[in-house]
């Protein structure tokens, strides 16, 4: 518990850039380990393809995370199996990693709510995209197991460094400490909200003090460190489910990393910044340091990481394939899921326009 | 049969978030001063004592954060029922109200609903500062995935709430605080529904069809009788749910007058009553024998009370509305 109890701006590393230990493991097992570094290579090769799909036409708007997966992946693998994962719009690493299927990621940002039709055996909340906006589910949400005693049921809820500006996000942070709710408030500090540093967001020295307004823990994490990252929200977890007499059972994890590419694909940020800061954080990269400590460690060797990589590329351009092999969803899906029983008002639009559908043909609705 | 009492419109909310709380323990509720100060308007009263503090919450003072929370509650198992303590400070919430308690249902392909009520006092004419006495129902009336209600009498206050209480979809409930003790009515003990989506007939009539909801329900009874003295025989509705409107009820009534009057005490512009006239045009033009008027407040801001009786739609306006429609 040593850790979180730690000062805000006493940032937490367990490996240098070069991948080299300088600070204490977090507990882990080997295949753990391997896990994490597979999940951040799946994360940085599907965002690429994404990217890509997008550049050509196939995909809609898209948010990359490239630069992120340190902080994604080691926080959602601290996750015990029946716990709750929040995102905000960018968490496609950690929601691979608590199962959502790559394919319901691409179906998302291809246009069809399909995407956020997650497995029943997967407890995350859809896409939030108003920015804090998940941030006070996560306080009820967190809320209603403590009412329910389900004791063993924590969660983590993601926002971005801009997230930290808006009122929802003091709101439920507000209402997590209050209700004193086994939530972990996890935020990926990118340094850059689209074209906002870090430093215009706020004048506080950190985004991880500010968790000690609402009464709990808050620390930093260096995010490009996914062991690191690993341990911390490991030990938040643990306190979530079994605080001590005198800790609340959120934490806020302010995790400083760096998004490589753009805010979205519709977004150029060499208009707001310069390529040397980029070239700076690349040095940090995640997944190369990981990849040294366990290959220093003979955890990793080369044939491992072929395999691996080979796995990887063929898991992703697989997901490819069955989102682009899913047909268009029908006219009348549109008004499915609005209400448990369709109004009869309601009703008879979806019966009017039928008939115009019927009449026209689908295409004669559709621009291509 | 069973028992009854005679309660006024608030302290039916009461009765029925008490059937409710006592028949289901996962229905709770939060909000501002709701727990030992029993809600300013006293629609809690006794119930933190009768539940306890974990379902009867008095919440920090933050509406999007009791919203935002209400969603996150109602996701994996609770039902809860929030309080916003004046519908004009809803706003701070909006966000919540419109890009997630409308839209969970659909964005989550129904994996993750949203049973949850939202209950706001609303409307005029109690003489309160600025901001307290707006009719804003439209809002909530426009965006799909919410259900409005707004109830005109303590019977089906209790029942309309413990339909929305049980509905599986969000449910905007909007309390007329001018007749929240206005008069009493029998409301049974025990736990019933009244459903939402259906208007009730307050008087039948074959002359002029008029539909009305909350606080007008009143206004526009009394200038009904003042008419029948005059030889128009006014039919009154009462909507009761905004949103789905019971659209059958209307085009069945109009059919049978062929005239229609709506009155609300909303801005005219952009609100049901344009909607409510809308509906009439597309599904009963070959019965309509008269414009359809509407009487209804401006399109200015709520005036602070010096001025707020000038705003409201009384008898007079309503009677008037309904002469000028049965003459044309």
């Amino acid at each position: 518990m040593n850790t979180i109890g730690r000062d805000p701006s006493d940032r937490v590393q367990v490996l240098d850039e070069d991948g080299n230990l300088v600070g204490d493991p977090p507990e882990i097992d080997e295949e753990t380990l391997v896990d994490i570094y597979q999940d951040m290579k799946l994360a940085r090769h599907f965002d690429q393809r994404a990217v890509s799909l997008q550049r050509q036409g196939r995909m809609g708007t898209y948010p990359p995370l490239s630069g992120q997966e340190g902080a994604q992946v080691g926080s959602a693998h601290a996750l015990a199996d029946g716990d709750w994962m929040v995102p905000s719009y960018r968490e496609h690493g950690a929601a691979l990693v608590r199962g959502l299927p790559l394919k319901q990621t691409l179906l998302y940002w291809m246009g069809s709510e399909e995407g956020n039709n997650v497995p029943e055996d997967a407890n995350i909340l859809p896409v939030a995209v108003p920015i804090a906006s998940q941030v006070p589910h996560a306080a009820g949400l967190a809320w209603s197991w403590k009412l329910q005693d389900k004791d063993d049921t924590a969660g983590i809820c993601y926002f971005g460094d801009g997230a930290t500006s808006e009122g929802d996000f003091h709101e439920g942070l507000n209402f997590a400490g209050v209700n004193d709710v086994p939530m972990v408030f996890f935020c990926n500090n990118n340094q850059w909200a689209i074209s906002v540093p870090r430093e215009r967001q706020t004048a506080s020295e950190t985004l991880a003090q500010k968790a000690n307004a609402y009464g709990f823990e808050g620390i930093q994490v260096d995010g490009m460190d996914p062991l690191a990252v690993y341990k911390v929200t490991q030990e938040a977890l643990e306190k979530a489910r079994n605080p001590e007499d005198d800790q609340l059972r959120p934490t806020m994890i302010e995790a400083v990393q760096y998004r490589f590419g753009a805010h979205t694909t519709a977004d150029d940020p060499t208009v707001y910044r310069d390529e040397d800061e980029v070239e700076e954080w690349k040095a940090k990269d995640p997944i190369p340091r990981l990849e040294t400590y366990l290959r220093a460690q003979e955890i990793l060797d080369d044939e491992r990481v072929a395999e691996i990589e080979s796995e990887i590329e063929e898991r992703v351009a697989d997901a490819i394939d069955a989102a682009e092999a899913e047909p268009r969803p029908e006219p009348e899906e549109m008004f499915e899921h609005t209400y448990a029983e369709l109004p009869p008002q309601v009703r008879q639009q979806r019966e009017e326009f039928l008939d115009s559908v019927e009449k026209h043909g689908k295409d004669a609705f559709l621009e291509e | 049969m069973s028992d009854t009492q005679n309660l006024t419109l608030v302290q039916a909310v009461r009765d029925g978030l008490y059937t409710e709380m006592q028949r289901d323990e996962s229905v709770m509720a939060l909000g501002q001063d709701i727990g030992k100060n029993g809600g300013v308007f006293r629609a809690t009263q006794g119930l933190q004592a009768e539940f306890g503090e974990n379902r009867v919450v008095d919440t920090p003072l933050a509406e999007s954060g009791i919203i935002g929370s209400a969603v996150g509650l109602a996701i994996d198992g609770m039902k809860p029922v929030a309080e916003i303590q004046f519908s004009g400070f809803i706003y701070p919430g909006f966000d919540q109200i419109v890009s997630h308690m409308a839209r969970y249902r659909t964005r989550s392909r129904s994996r993750f609903t949203l049973p949850m009520v939202l209950r706001a006092p609303y409307g005029g004419g109690i003489r309160a500062p600025e901001h307290h006495s707006e009719s804003k129902e439209a809002f909530y009336a426009h965006e799909a995935g919410l259900k409005v209600v707004v109830p005109s009498t303590p019977y089906d206050t209790k029942g309309l709430l413990t339909s929305a209480i049980r509905d599986p979809d969000p449910v905007v409930f909007l309390e007329p605080k001018l007749i929240y003790r206005a008069f009493r009515g029998e409301v049974p003990e025990e736990s019933y529904e009244v459903p939402i989506g259906e208007a009730a007939t307050r008087h039948e009539g074959e002359d002029v069809s008029v539909f009305t909801y909350g606080a007008m329900t009143r206004p526009t009874l009394e200038a009904a009788e003042d008419l029948a003295e005059e030889g128009i025989d006014a039919e009154i509705i009462d909507l009761r749910t905004v949103s789905p409107l019971d659209i059958d009820s209307i085009i069945e009534s109009f059919e049978k007058t062929g005239r229609a009057v709506v009155v609300n005490e909303a801005p005219k512009s952009g609100g049901l009553a344009g909607e409510i006239t809308a509906i009439i045009q597309e599904r009963a033009l070959l019965h309509q024998e008269a414009p359809v008027k509407r009487v209804t407040g401006f399109d200015v801001p709520v005036p602070l009370y010096a001025m707020e009786d000038y705003y409201l739609p009384n008898a007079a306006r309503v009677a008037d509305g309904i002469r000028e429609t049965v003459e044309f």
